[in-house]
């Protein structure tokens, strides 16, 4: 206990780091899944086969690679400088990284929601007037969003544990700390395991509860 | 295509319009690709001497095949063990006593909740403390991925089973099975074909996942191929391509087994 | 039939699964590394194979570097040939369980004595003794040694002290990258986004002679490690021979030769052999 106990500040403070990489990466997941999700059932094959190849790739790449593509790759070598200092630049770094790959992943549930939505209601959309973008925005993704919140709850769940992997860039968030405590208190392994245990069952299992909610309330009745 | 009601079949005019955004847009990703190129070229990315061992049969009889081996074996073994832990908390969560069905949950909402580099770490770092001796990495990776990956699958098994009509349950009851029969016999086997996409990408995940391995010196792909290459040629870059590219073709080999075993049941 | 085949699948591997994991390694009756290397003429030996200069995995599957060199010459004064050796990859995070559990019989592996170590395992030399230093680009004249580090990028290796102590000690401005791997941190450097990488001056010496003209070594340490060969804690006998092994190499001039051969070519002045500490 006493590891936990002292180290209390420190340990906050990566778990702080935890929530706002799963924040900003959640966000941007979000918006770019919903992208490419619009780019794979667009009117031009060279939309649908770009995003196609895109989720492909990503979806089948450990993360581990991934950040270390987006560390070395755009850091290193495409001398892309997201900030003058390293630990902001490692942070967003870390963010390209996981919202890249977690896109893949909100782009496939959001395209199997859009095949729960029934047919009649672009045809509807269409007999209205409304053009691609339209019916896509204003008709199907809507109700597409509604089928799949549950999925996106998993996914969301998925990305805060995955955090934990954006040591591969340098981003020191609880799983960096909880190695180097377990480093200097090597005989409070077990309290510490407990503890950082804890702070993400703490942070991941009110997001299953929400998402189970919202997904209840948020259902298409048909 | 399913999604070809979101738009009407384009007339000539719109026929030319996608013909010219086609053209648009391909310039546009050629020309980020271009950027790419030219920056890693800037580096030497692309100079020959990075590429080429990739190529030789020792490099890969050395760093890649073993890599493989230490990848696939872990990922084989995560994945029974997954599957057995699944079925075993699937089982339990079903339980008509709330004595086992409660424990159960905790536990599978636990591992569900704990990222897999954690768990990794604790067995690794834990079991001297925890039963007196310091277990192998490969026995600590195996250790994470399937208590991970089986609550996950244990989740996937229930819904699978929660979905199959009331009558299947009613017929095997009424047959005179038991119990343990109706869910052995006639629940889990339907419930695990139903449920065959998702409990294949549930796989490609431990797959990929194996990969966290490194973390504690585990001889598997990223480290020993990624690593050791690179460590012999410093060809980070070219050398993460190539194992980036293994992994896909593993992946989709993978996904499209599950697509022939989905049809042919 | 779908279901029975597939439990019957499952029980199978599940078997043969525990069974691999509980067989293991025959228990070893050799009290010391010395009988066992006398008797079985075979030696198991953990070694680090990412460390050019020092320990190095090459694609024909053997080792090179001046750990593999003290290794085998030690083992060749306890009676094993090179055939006999076996090399088995460490990483930091696995020498002591390594040696613990018996998966080897000795590390050779740029292992820096410590107390907290000697907790756990007991150490033989120090057969060499390594300074901090830093990695620059060649064509950087300004970075003369870690008081200039302020304001500059320093790479190490994460879960390492020394950048902590380049931090805390002497720049208090200096920005710390860690990276997983050294080879991560010399391509950053290379590349020009970050200044510096800080380690152990003969580990920076392996990437400088992999790098020539391109990268070099400060050449003012800042510390000390002396890195040890690491056994079994009891193994009072096996520490004897090996320091014996050992003073034998230093005054054969074997020594010299191969930190020579090496690390050399980065012009890294070769020192003295270091004084052994036998305890």
């Amino acid at each position: 206990m006493e590891a936990l106990l002292t180290e209390g500040g420190t340990i906050l403070a990566a778990f702080w780091m935890t929530v706002r990489l799963t924040a900003v990466s959640a966000l941007g997941s979000l918006v770019l899944g919903t992208v490419l999700t619009a780019m794979r059932v667009a009117p031009l094959g060279a939309l649908r086969t770009a995003a196609t190849a895109y989720v492909t790739v990503l979806r089948n790449t450990p993360l581990t690679l991934v950040l270390l593509f987006t560390g070395l790759g755009i850091g290193a070598n495409l001398g892309l400088e997201l900030s003058d200092d390293i630990a902001t630049n490692n942070f967003w770094l870390a963010v390209i990284g996981l919202t890249a790959y977690t896109s893949a992943f909100v782009c496939e549930a959001l395209r199997s929601g859009l095949n729960t939505v029934s047919v009649g209601q672009a045809e509807a959309a269409r007999s209205l007037g409304l053009g691609f973008v339209r019916t896509l925005a204003l008709i199907t993704l809507p109700q597409a969003f509604r089928a799949v919140v549950a999925p996106l709850g998993s996914i969301l769940i998925a990305l805060t544990k995955n955090t934990t992997i954006a040591l591969v860039v340098g981003v020191s968030e609880a799983s960096v700390r909880m190695r180097e405590l377990i480093e200097t208190y090597g005989d409070q392994v077990i309290e510490i395991f407990l503890g950082f245990a804890a702070g993400f069952v703490l942070l991941c299992l009110p997001m299953g509860l929400l998402f189970g909610w919202l997904s209840r309330r948020m259902a298409v009745a048909r | 295509m399913s999604y070809a009601n979101l738009y009407e079949a384009p007339g000539p005019r719109g026929v030319r319009r996608n013909r010219l955004l086609t053209v648009v847009v391909a310039a546009a990703l050629l020309a980020v690709a271009a950027f790419v190129y030219v920056r890693f070229d800037d580096k030497g990315q692309w100079a020959a001497e990075k590429w080429t061992p990739l190529l030789r049969g020792d490099v890969w009889a050395t760093f890649i095949l073993p890599g493989l081996a230490g990848t696939l074996s872990a990922a084989v073994a995560g994945v029974v063990l997954a599957a057995l832990f699944g079925i075993v908390f699937a089982v339990a969560r079903l339980s008509e006593h709330r004595w086992i069905r409660l424990p159960a949950a905790a536990v599978v909402e636990f591992f569900r909740s704990v990222p897999l580099l954690l768990l990794i770490f604790f067995a690794f770092f834990g079991s001297y403390v925890l039963i007196g001796v310091n277990i192998s990495a490969f026995a600590a990776v195996v250790f994470g991925l399937t208590l991970y990956n089986g609550s996950v699958i244990a989740e996937i098994l229930r819904a699978g089973v929660l979905s199959l009509p009331k009558g299947q349950r009613e017929a095997a009851y009424a047959v005179g099975m038991r119990k343990g029969q109706v869910l052995r016999l006639v629940l889990l086997p339907q419930a695990v074909k139903a449920m065959l996409p998702a409990l294949v990408s549930q796989f490609i995940v431990l797959l990929k996942d194996s990969a966290l391995g490194l973390i504690v010196g585990y001889d598997e792909l990223v480290d020993r191929g990624l690593n050791g290459i690179a460590a012999n040629f410093s060809n980070v870059i070219p050398a993460a391509i190539l194992i980036a590219g293994i992994f896909i073709v593993i992946n989709l080999a993978l996904d499209r087994l599950a697509h022939r075993l989905g049809q042919s049941s | 039939m779908f279901g029975r085949s597939l439990y019957a699948v499952f029980a199978v591997a599940a078997l043969s699964l525990t069974a691999t994991a509980c067989g293991g390694q025959a228990a070893a009756s050799n009290a010391s590394i010395v009988d066992k290397a006398k008797n079985d003429k075979k030696l198991v030996i953990g070694v680090k194979a990412d460390q050019p200069g020092l320990g190095l995995r090459t694609p024909d599957g053997s080792f090179t570097g001046f750990d593999i060199e003290v290794a085998k010459y030690v083992a060749k004064q306890l009676g094993v040939e090179p055939s006999g050796i076996t090399f088995k990859e460490t990483v930091s995070a696995n020498r002591e369980a390594f040696i613990e559990q018996g998966q080897v019989d000795m590390v050779v592996a740029t292992y820096s004595i410590t107390d907290a170590r000697k907790q756990k395992v007991s150490f033989a030399g120090p057969y060499f003794v390594a300074g901090q230093d830093l990695l620059v680009r060649a064509d950087d004249a300004a970075l003369t040694g870690p008081e200039a580090l302020n304001g500059k990028k320093l790479c190490s290796v994460a879960g390492s002290t020394p950048a902590q102590k380049v931090k805390t000690e002497y720049a208090k401005e200096a920005q710390l990258q860690e990276e997983r791997t050294y080879s991560s941190c010399v391509d950053r450097v290379l590349g020009g986004q970050l200044d510096a990488l800080t380690t152990d001056n003969v580990i920076l010496a392996g990437y400088a002679a992999q790098h020539p003209g391109k990268l070099k070594v400060v050449g003012k340490p800042f510390s000390t490690e002396k890195y040890g060969i690491g056994l079994k804690k009891d193994d009072t006998a096996g520490r004897k021979a090996i320091n014996d092994a050992l003073e034998k190499m230093f005054a054969d001039g074997s020594w010299t030769k191969a930190l020579q051969a090496s690390v050399g070519a980065s012009g890294f002045a070769v020192p003295q052999a270091p004084q052994l500490e036998r305890y």
